[in-house]
């Protein structure tokens, strides 16, 4: 009987190996003339365990790794295929404590299947959202969403159901779903493993969005570090256009839907909304001031829904499972799930999905499992380069987007990046400005001249010129900064910059002032 | 930067049904809805300081001076780019305000150069302003990354660049791709090093950039400033007058030191061009104090003496002498006069009144003749008024766009950057051009019809168009049915319904598929508002008439006339080519378009003149020429025109000047005709003297006076002394005494005074009891001439036909540097981008005979050789060659025809048969010209060293 061994496609698995490690099995198993099928899957996002490769026995998925090539006899030998025992051997995958600890919704797919099989993505409940979806009028599917209180993964938490709802109702010929796949926060993850590991869920995702705002074409805009999350997404939308899920009748019913890619070309600031739209017109990628709303006035001037990858992949499981089944995990008005992506100096970096609610200590200890240098946490960056750093007194925040406001943080995309004592908070305020300085797109001015300036200010700082003068006017930029930039690059700069300041003054040479506490 | 003293209200004027009224700083306001508090500020007396807004471009939101606070909103919203709302409650000045404001500038000024004291714009510069307003006291930074070594951009001839003082507002690069629409700036590189750049960040002369200067006047600083400016200084006082070029009539900010301009600015409120400029209009007018400008009347009796200096008495004295002895030899009719669409309407009205009055003769004529004379036949034939229908600003609301035989782009510039704009709005754009002109393809727009057809089957292709129509059932039957001549249109509906005018029929006489021919006549008819604009590749032919009265048949038919977004609109080419023609410089109408014939018509003026006037039609150009051959006519005063470089066949125009006893032309320069004369008398230019000028629009604008007359008299001033010299005395102290006696002659000015000119900032006519501010669009409740006729448009080939001996041919045109004959251009920094005449040639032709790019190109034709190096390109289609016509010693007019408009004797400029062969010397007419220039300047040179 022929044996499913999966060994992970993934960009993380294959940056660790999983092409050579999959080569050698497949070598190993025809020599040894083992009836197989090598199954190309997504990563189930436990990254230390990298390349994870799994075999099927009985129906039960059970895990070896990470593995090496050097690895691929013995695992042979050991007679993995039917679960031998072996050094690498994890047991049962879903029972891996870091994986069974999860509320898999949005991820339930990601590392079971193989992202571009069809037939997989139907056997896991794929387009059983979008069936329900064409029952339904377009105000219905938009209530849908509504009740289901999702909001906004990419950062800015606004409830997708209004923006959707605007855009139903305005009033024009042609309307456009964008997705915003330019994931270019610092150790964040979770769109491009959606994109590489279940591309079929955001495609399905974005024509429910279709269906419901009266749109009938779609731009995913991918930046151009993810080629695999490119190739695997161009494949998959000629893979359903093939079979009818895309086109000028989606599964047979009257409604249009296309999808294309579009490929970035490496700014930062291309993930604001409007400065993406600008990129995908073909302009420089500069923000655009609002109003007008995109969803009024959005791509090529027509009204335009832009989520966030997580986002619109969260939509099918709203409408295969219902939105009381989703908007049932949570806590307050962080309805549903949060895909959470540890990095940094972190013992075990990964995705986790988990209900709104779990502190940052519980990620960063149970399923982290602290540093990986072994050396005690000292600050921890939660949303990305323009987040607050945190303290270790902050670390029972539950991860809520209105808890994290409260402390002055933020929990954007859902990025942890985790550092350890070694680490001198006045050289990463300094980062902050200069990341701010590099990707500032130019356009106004307290980003444009003040993150080069507050770079410099920190330079001087670092140099010891004029120290308290200096951290004065840092102090006077970043307020300038927060208030007068016209969009979160420059607007959020000084979260991490101020953070910095006022939780590690020590770095700064300077004793902590209570009075500058963030608000 | 802009002109000085204008007021900036920081965002555009929105319309809007719906008024909203809201509070900023206590102060109650009400302003249409979609204004942005900014603006809504601004006129209720606010302002807001602001760097990078400005009232001519949408708010973008960058520089974050404007910001404010609103009840209820949180943080600071800009209010340029945040509209106006009921019951909003606006904060302008605030503590946190005031901090945010000095935040902003001190991080500007730390990467500016301190050096205002010298600065060129020291004293006009917003920086500078806003700085002061917002009470910057100290820049806190310590010397860092800056651009204060960045090197200046000097290759414009007209502006700088500087982007040490660049403070990355964008309203260049807005300015470019707003306002222009030429798209040639962008920023480069992004964050702090982010910087204006020209094309792909090259030199500005050396990227796309058209110089029109719409970028200078957005920047709020020194980084782009003209030359004048910075040689001069910024001005101390102004006025506003008419740009001088072209028959759109921008409205210019003449900025002044003394008499010295120091530089002119498209003002904000001309209805014309609303703030926009050309590169001719906005820089160009060096000429008017060249080195080369006639300032003294010379007199001579045989054009081979040397030029003789006298009084203006001694002169106009010797002129009217030999006049009177001409006329006694020859007879009355034996001299004439030409008016010029240069000068001003009162001074074209007093050189047509010289001439029926004091010649008594009706010998007058007028550049218009080689132009838009067919326009105003045909018009008049079918609408019943010679002059198009619409305003500039009525494209705003075309949606389909047909440019026939125009290139609005080179031609008419800062008209074209409107059609543009409502083109990138997504209006339908249908070209009739032999050539592939800027008008069919250019920055964000693109024709949906490109009908190429063959020079000179014009008619062939609106009869074809027309066919389609009346067949398809496009017709516009109730329009037709209420508005016209039920006879005429069942008479042109039985011809245009014929096979032989049906599109396949034609497809062979006019190259254009028949497919193309059907969908842009589907498209004309059935696109909404659908608005046709015409040039010279119209007019310039043996059926230039009779294509005029296609297009206003297809008007009709489709009942595009009488409203805003549609109509029958000539661009006209020279600044008082419209005016000219009102003033009645054509031998058959008095002003006003008032045949001569006419005698109630005639006993008014006889009256107001107090003589007898001829009731016969007078001599047209080209008679005049003919009638000089045969020895019965001797005697010319030219005013301010080219004839001998402009009017079509050369030789024979050279001819007929050698045949005068008494030539007498008054210019500013020694023009090529000037070269024949007996009598110079000095022109002056249009900033030497009040008057008016008449735009394509029928739009009347003051000329207002900035420095005295150059040379002691302006050229109304002249006429009269030349008057009282022939004893016809006139007496005018001001031209608007003039404008006067005009109003009163002439029903359609008769409410024309300078009073509501000034008041209204200008008036189009008709203005009359029945429309006292003036007619912005004509034909609305029924046509001019009370039911629209239609008239039977017969396509007739042009005797002008390819043959062996001359198989290709030839069409001529202009370019956007130079204008008309160059007269003026030619004597500015404009020749830096064009400096000669090429002979465009299709790579095929050139093939075929051996001619590469840059070779020497000869052409003949029947009527004579010129030569031209030659520019091999596929904007020609085989068969075709093309060429402008300003510089003399180019010769094209010695290659053109006398043949000419069926109905007008419009030459036929647009199609010359010739041959192209290469050659390696000039031809012998140039050689000839060469030799006679050289000559006729050593003759004026010897008086100027003589005197």
């Amino acid at each position: 009987m022929s044996v499913n061994i999966f060994v992970p496609r993934d960009s993380t698995a294959l940056a660790l190996g999983a092409d050579e490690v999959a080569a050698a099995i497949a070598a190993e198993a025809q020599r040894r003339q083992i009836d197989h099928r090598l199954v190309r899957n997504g990563s189930r996002g436990m990254f230390w365990l990298e390349p994870l490769v799994e075999v099927e026995c009985d129906g039960v998925r059970l895990a070896y790794g990470p593995v090496e090539v050097a690895d691929v006899a013995s695992l042979f030998d050991a007679g993995f295929t039917e679960g031998g025992a072996h050094r690498l051997a994890l047991g049962r995958t879903d029972e891996i404590a870091f994986l069974k600890q999860q509320e898999r919704l949005t991820f339930a797919r990601v590392g079971i299947t193989d992202p571009l099989s069809l037939d997989d993505y139907l056997a896991h409940e794929g387009y059983a959202g979008l069936r329900q979806a064409l029952q339904m009028t377009p105000a219905q599917i938009v209530q849908q969403v509504t009740d289901s209180g999702l909001r906004g993964r990419g950062g800015a938490a606004f409830p997708t159901g209004i923006k959707w709802n605007t855009v139903r109702t305005a009033n024009a010929a042609q309307k456009y779903i964008v997705c915003n796949a330019d994931e270019g926060d610092s150790g964040t993850f979770s769109d491009r493993m959606v994109m590489e590991d279940d591309p079929f869920m955001l495609i399905e995702g974005m024509t429910i969005a279709g269906l419901g705002v009266g749109a009938t074409k779609g731009y995913i805009y991918v930046r151009s570090e993810y080629p695999h999350a490119i190739a695997v997404l161009n494949e998959a939308i000629r893979i359903a256009r093939t079979h009818g899920y895309l086109g000028t009748g989606v599964c047979g019913s009257g409604h249009a839907f296309e999808v294309e890619v579009r490929v970035g070309a490496g700014s930062y600031v291309c993930g604001e909304e409007t400065a993406l739209l600008e990129s995908i017109e073909g302009r420089r990628g500069i923000v655009r001031a609002k109003p007008p709303l995109p969803a009024i006035a959005g791509l090529f001037g027509k009204p335009t829904v832009i989520n966030n990858v997580i986002s619109l992949a969260t939509v099918p499981v709203i409408f295969a499972r219902g939105a009381d089944y989703y908007k049932n995990f949570g806590m307050g008005r962080s309805r549903g799930t949060l895909p959470i992506q540890l990095a940094g100096n972190i013992r075990y970096g990964g995705l986790v999905e988990k209900a709104f609610g779990v502190t940052l200590r519980e990620m960063l200890h149970d399923f982290g499992g602290g540093t990986r240098s072994g050396r005690p946490i000292r600050a921890v960056q939660v949303g990305g380069p323009l987040g607050a750093y945190l303290p270790e007194s902050q670390f029972d925040t539950p991860l809520d987007y209105e808890a994290f406001l409260k402390i002055g943080g933020t929990l954007g995309h859902g990025g942890i990046v985790v550092f350890d004592d070694s680490v001198n908070m006045l050289k990463q305020a300094r980062y902050a400005m200069e990341f701010c300085a590099i990707e500032s797109c130019g356009k106004c001015t307290p980003c444009r001249i003040g993150s080069t300036r507050g770079r410099e200010a920190l330079d001087h700082v670092i140099a010891g010129e004029d120290r308290a003068q200096q951290i004065h006017l840092v102090r006077d930029l970043c307020d300038l900064m927060l208030n007068g930039s016209l969009c979160a690059m420059g607007g959020m700069t000084p979260f991490p910059v101020l953070s910095a300041l006022n939780h590690f003054p020590e770095d700064f040479g300077i004793a902590a002032d209570p009075a500058k506490e963030l608000a | 930067m802009n002109a000085i003293d204008d007021k900036d209200f920081g965002t555009p004027e929105r319309e809007s049904a719906t008024r909203v009224t809201l509070e900023i700083d206590g102060v109650s306001v009400t302003v249409p809805a979609g204004t942005s508090v900014m603006r809504a500020s601004a006129e209720a007396g606010i302002n807001v300081p602001k760097l990078c807004a400005t009232d001519s471009l949408e708010a973008f939101g960058s520089c974050r001076v404007c910001l404010v606070e609103i009840d209820g909103r949180k943080g600071y919203p800009a209010s340029c780019t945040t509209p106006v709302e009921a019951g909003m409650k606006v904060r302008t000045q605030t503590p946190k305000l005031a901090d945010i404001r000095r935040g902003m500038l001190e991080l500007y000024i730390s990467d500016h150069p301190l050096d205002c004291l010298t600065c060129p714009t020291n004293g006009n510069c917003e920086l500078q302003d806003v700085a002061g307003l917002v009470g910057l006291r100290e820049v806190r930074y310590k010397k860092g990354e800056n651009h204060l070594e960045l090197k200046k951009d000097e290759s414009n001839p007209y502006f700088t660049y500087d982007p040490s003082k660049c403070i990355v507002c964008n309203r260049c690069v807005r300015a470019c791709e707003e306002t222009q629409g030429t798209f040639a700036l962008t920023i480069d590189g992004r964050g702090f090093e982010s910087r204006v750049a020209a094309g792909q960040n090259e030199a500005f002369m050396d990227s796309e950039c058209v110089s029109c200067g719409a970028c200078v006047q957005a920047c709020p600083t020194a980084t782009l400033t003209e030359k004048t400016v910075i040689r001069i200084g910024v001005a101390e006082h102004s006025a506003i007058t008419t740009c001088a070029y072209c028959g759109v009539g921008c409205a210019f900010k003449a900025e002044m030191k003394g008499s010295e301009v120091v530089r002119m600015v498209p003002w904000k409120d001309g209805k014309a061009n609303h703030g926009h400029s050309c590169v001719k209009g906005r820089f160009a007018w060096g000429y008017a104090t060249h080195r080369d400008r006639m300032l003294k009347p010379m007199i001579r009796k045989k054009i081979s003496d040397p030029w003789q200096e006298v009084s203006w008495e001694e002169a106009v004295a010797y002129a009217a002498g030999e006049f009177r002895r001409i006329q006694q030899s020859f007879g009355r009719d034996s001299i004439g006069g030409i008016t010029s669409s240069r000068c001003t309407n009162e001074e074209t009205y007093l050189v047509q009144k010289l001439v029926r009055a004091a010649f008594g003769n009706n010998n007058v004529d007028t550049c218009a003749r080689v132009c838009h004379s067919p326009t105003g036949y045909g018009l008049k034939q079918t609408l019943g008024e010679s002059a198009g229908t619409q305003t500039f600003d009525s494209v705003m609301q075309a949606d389909v766009i047909m440019v026939i035989g125009a290139n609005p782009a080179a031609a008419h510039p800062v008209f074209a950057s409107q059609m543009k704009r409502r083109l990138r709005q997504g209006a339908k754009l249908i070209v009739v051009d032999p050539r592939t002109t800027e008008m069919v393809k250019g920055a964000h727009y693109q024709a949906d019809y490109h009908l190429k057809l063959k020079p000179g089957t014009n008619v062939a292709v609106i009869d074809a168009l027309a066919h389609v129509i009346v067949t398809e059932g496009l017709l516009k039957e109730d329009f037709i049915a209420e508005r016209c001549e039920p006879e005429s249109f069942r008479q042109w509906k039985d011809f245009v319904s014929r096979p032989e005018n049906s599109p396949e029929a034609m497809a062979a006489v006019t190259g254009v598929p028949a497919e193309l021919l059907r969908g842009a006549a589907r498209l004309y008819a059935s696109g909404g508002n659908a608005a046709i604009y015409y040039g010279l590749g119209v007019t310039e032919h043996a059926q230039g008439s009779t294509m005029v009265m296609g297009i206003a048949n297809l008007a009709m038919a489709t009942g595009n006339v009488g409203r805003a977004g549609v109509g029958v609109n000539p661009l006209r080419g020279q600044n008082n080519v419209q005016g000219s023609c009102d003033m009645g410089s054509f031998p058959h109408e008095l002003p006003g378009y008032r045949h001569i014939s006419d005698s109630t018509v005639r006993a008014e003026f006889e009256a107001h003149w107090g003589v007898a006037l001829n009731p016969e039609p007078g001599l047209r150009i080209p008679n005049m020429f003919d009638a000089a051959h045969d020895g019965s006519f001797r005697g010319l005063y030219v005013q301010g025109e080219d004839i001998v470089q402009s009017d079509p066949n050369t030789q024979h125009v050279v001819d007929a000047l050698m045949a005068m006893e008494c030539l007498v032309v008054q210019d500013i320069f020694l023009n090529e005709t000037a070269k024949y004369a007996h009598v110079f008398l000095p022109g002056s230019s249009f900033l030497e003297k009040d008057g008016t000028f008449t735009n394509a629009e029928r739009r009347i604008s003051r000329v207002r006076k900035v420095m005295p007359p150059k040379a002691g008299y302006a050229d109304w001033e002249a006429r009269q002394l030349l008057g009282n010299a022939l004893g016809y005395p006139m007496y005018y102290a001001h031209p608007s005494e003039i404008m006067a006696e005009i109003a009163a002659l002439t029903p359609s000015f008769r409410g024309v005074t300078y009073e509501k000119i000034d008041r209204l900032g200008s008036v189009q006519w008709p203005c009359n009891e029945n429309a006292p501010d003036g007619t912005p669009i004509m034909h609305v409740e029924q046509f001019v001439r009370g039911k629209g006729r239609f008239m039977i448009t017969k396509y007739v080939a042009t005797d002008e036909k390819v043959t062996q001996r001359f198989p290709l041919i030839l069409t001529t045109g202009r370019i956007l540097s130079q204008y008309n004959v160059g007269a003026q251009t030619r004597r500015t920094d404009n020749v830096r981008w064009h400096s000669e005449d090429r002979l465009e040639i299709h790579p095929h032709d050139a093939e075929e005979r051996g001619i590469r790019e840059g070779d020497w190109a000869g052409i003949e034709s029947r009527s004579g050789q010129t030569v031209l190096r030659a520019t091999i390109t596929d904007n020609v289609q085989p068969g075709v060659v093309y060429t402008t016509f300003h510089f003399p010693e180019s010769g094209a007019n010695v290659i053109t025809t006398d043949n000419s408009d069926w109905a007008t004797n419009c030459p036929e400029y647009k199609v010359t048969a010739v041959q192209v062969m290469p050659v390696t010397q000039p031809s012998a007419w140039q050689k000839d010209y060469q030799r006679f220039n050289r000559q006729q300047l050593e003759l004026a040179r010897a008086e100027e060293s003589g005197a």
